[in-house]
């Protein structure tokens, strides 16, 4: 596994990586590896690390120890906030501006033309609606918003935290369809979701459960694995640990440190 | 500092701002009005009006900066805005020259008014003249704006923000030799009044009020009461992390 994990070409290289948060244990020693060029989902249920994990990505989490490397750079460092977007969980975006004023706003910031702004906005299906304040929008609006301008100055890395969480199958399928075409075009995609069904659409997976990995492995690899082909069940089984051999990194786990 | 994403910063805060009628009409007529009343409770003592007239002036935008800034910078915190643009390449002295920028504009706007109000139809009478009144007015905005940044950092809510107004600012109101002269306070009492910025900024008016030159005085007070504001920024920058816990 170590092997196979130090050749792949990592545009994202986590090792050892433990957070603390509010007094207890966030991550317990994370090692995981996103290569460049490809949507990667973390997948897991709520409070199991997932957005803990993504903010160390894009360097926000103060940790406790281990390293995250981005681009061959310390997570969070100078040079890597023009090449990094990310979407927060929450809409993190300003409810009294208009959505175009919000995504010109962040491309002022990463110092693109606006017009990449209004392309952004495009993307996510808001051109229509770009002059409508972002208060007044549905929470599915709204957080495109915020995708967009995650998205505005087309980042190397995108860390998106539950992008389509509230939205409906059509614009799901639209994004993640938007997701498959960034990662073509060369871009790293990072992407958290509870959401079994969107499982199938990334290339690799992360499944992280109460503040460790539990698989992290094509979701084809999965199958196999599980015998599974419905990816909900594939998880079930390796969470309960049914048919299945311990994931090894689960035992290393285990030794006191 | 990139003056791109500081001048975008403040048209941001201002976007803000545009879209809030009531917060906007606030900010520019209660002072005004304030001032009204102030005139006419004194009506039988018209001498009060004199000689305080000109330190509500100054008093109003260091009050309403403080408040405004507070409330906006637990609002960036709470809503992860905060966050988000510490993780673009915008420095955060952008972010704090850009509210400056943009609440200096609206302090400039709020002093010119209340200024109106008070020097022409209130017949308040400033020695120094109109253009120092609202400059300082200004320099006081800044000062709330630097302290309500700084002490923003310690409320986790919109309500405690709102009750550090009390907190930090009637002391000093108090303190500043508004209400009696300072020579008369209690030596514990006026040597604290010597540390709070709002004694230089009310003896700056004084000097402004009473002198038609701008004194050295008027100068070194003003100098004190900017310093304070960069020393107030600096902390407050402190207090921008970007990791937290």
């Amino acid at each position: 596994m170590e092997i196979e994990v130090g050749t792949v070409d990592g545009a994202v290289e986590v090792r050892g990586l433990v957070v603390d948060r509010g007094g207890r244990r966030a991550l317990h020693g994370i090692d995981c590896v996103v290569p460049a060029g490809t949507v990667t989902g973390l997948l897991g249920p709520s409070g199991g690390g997932k957005s803990t994990l993504l903010r160390s990505v894009v360097g926000v989490q103060r940790i406790t120890a281990g390293t995250v490397t981005v681009l061959g750079l310390p997570a969070g460092a100078a040079p890597l906030r023009s090449r990094v977007g990310y979407q927060t969980q929450e809409v993190s975006v300003y409810g009294d501006l208009s959505a175009r004023a919000n995504a010109r706003y962040f491309a002022a910031l990463q110092g693109v033309p606006a017009s990449q702004a209004d392309a952004a906005l495009h993307e996510v299906g808001l051109a229509g609606d770009a002059d409508l304040l972002v208060g007044r929008m549905s929470g599915g609006q709204q957080a495109r918003v915020s995708l967009a301008c995650a998205l505005v100055g087309r980042p190397e890395v995108l860390v998106l935290d539950e992008p389509t969480v509230g939205l409906d199958p059509v614009l799901r399928r639209d994004l993640w369809a938007l997701f498959a075409d960034l990662a073509r075009a060369g871009g790293t995609l990072l992407i958290s979701s509870h959401v079994m069904d969107e499982a199938g659409r990334c290339e690799r997976l992360i499944l992280l459960r109460e503040g460790r990995i539990v698989a992290d492995d094509t979701p084809a690899a999965i199958r196999d694995r599980t015998g599974r082909h419905d990816l909900e069940e594939a998880f079930l089984r390796i969470v309960e640990g049914a048919g299945l051999a311990p994931d090894p990194r689960a035992d290393i786990e285990e030794v006191p440190r | 500092m990139t003056p791109r994403a500081t001048l975008a910063t403040a048209d941001r805060v201002l976007g803000q701002l545009r879209h809030d009628h009531r917060t906007v009409a606030l900010l520019l007529l209660v002072p005004c009005l304030l001032l009204v009343l102030f005139r006419y409770v004194y009506d039988g003592s018209p001498q009060v009006f004199d000689r305080v007239g000109p330190l509500m002036l100054g008093l109003f935008p260091f009050v309403t900066m403080f408040l405004v800034t507070s409330i906006a910078m637990v609002r960036e915190r709470t809503s992860g805005t905060l966050e988000r643009l510490l993780t673009t390449p915008m420095r955060k002295l952008d972010l704090l020259a850009g509210y400056a920028l943009a609440f200096g504009a609206v302090a400039l706007a709020q002093a010119g008014l209340a200024s109106a109000v008070a020097l022409g139809a209130l017949g308040l009478d400033v020695a120094a003249g109109p253009a120092v009144v609202v400059a300082l007015a200004v320099v006081n905005a800044l000062l709330g704006m630097a302290i309500g940044l700084f002490l923003s950092a310690f409320a986790t809510t919109e309500f405690q923000a709102v009750q550090f107004m009390p907190a930090a600012v009637l002391p000093q109101v108090l303190l500043c030799g508004l209400l009696t002269p300072r020579e008369n306070m209690v030596d514990v009492l006026r040597w604290a009044s010597d540390v709070l910025p709002l004694t230089y900024a009310v003896d700056a008016l004084n000097e402004a009020r009473a002198s038609a030159t701008v004194t050295g005085a008027l100068a070194l007070d003003t100098a004190v009461v900017l310093g304070c504001c960069v020393a107030a920024l600096a902390l407050g920058a402190a207090t921008l992390r970007r990791r937290t816990p």
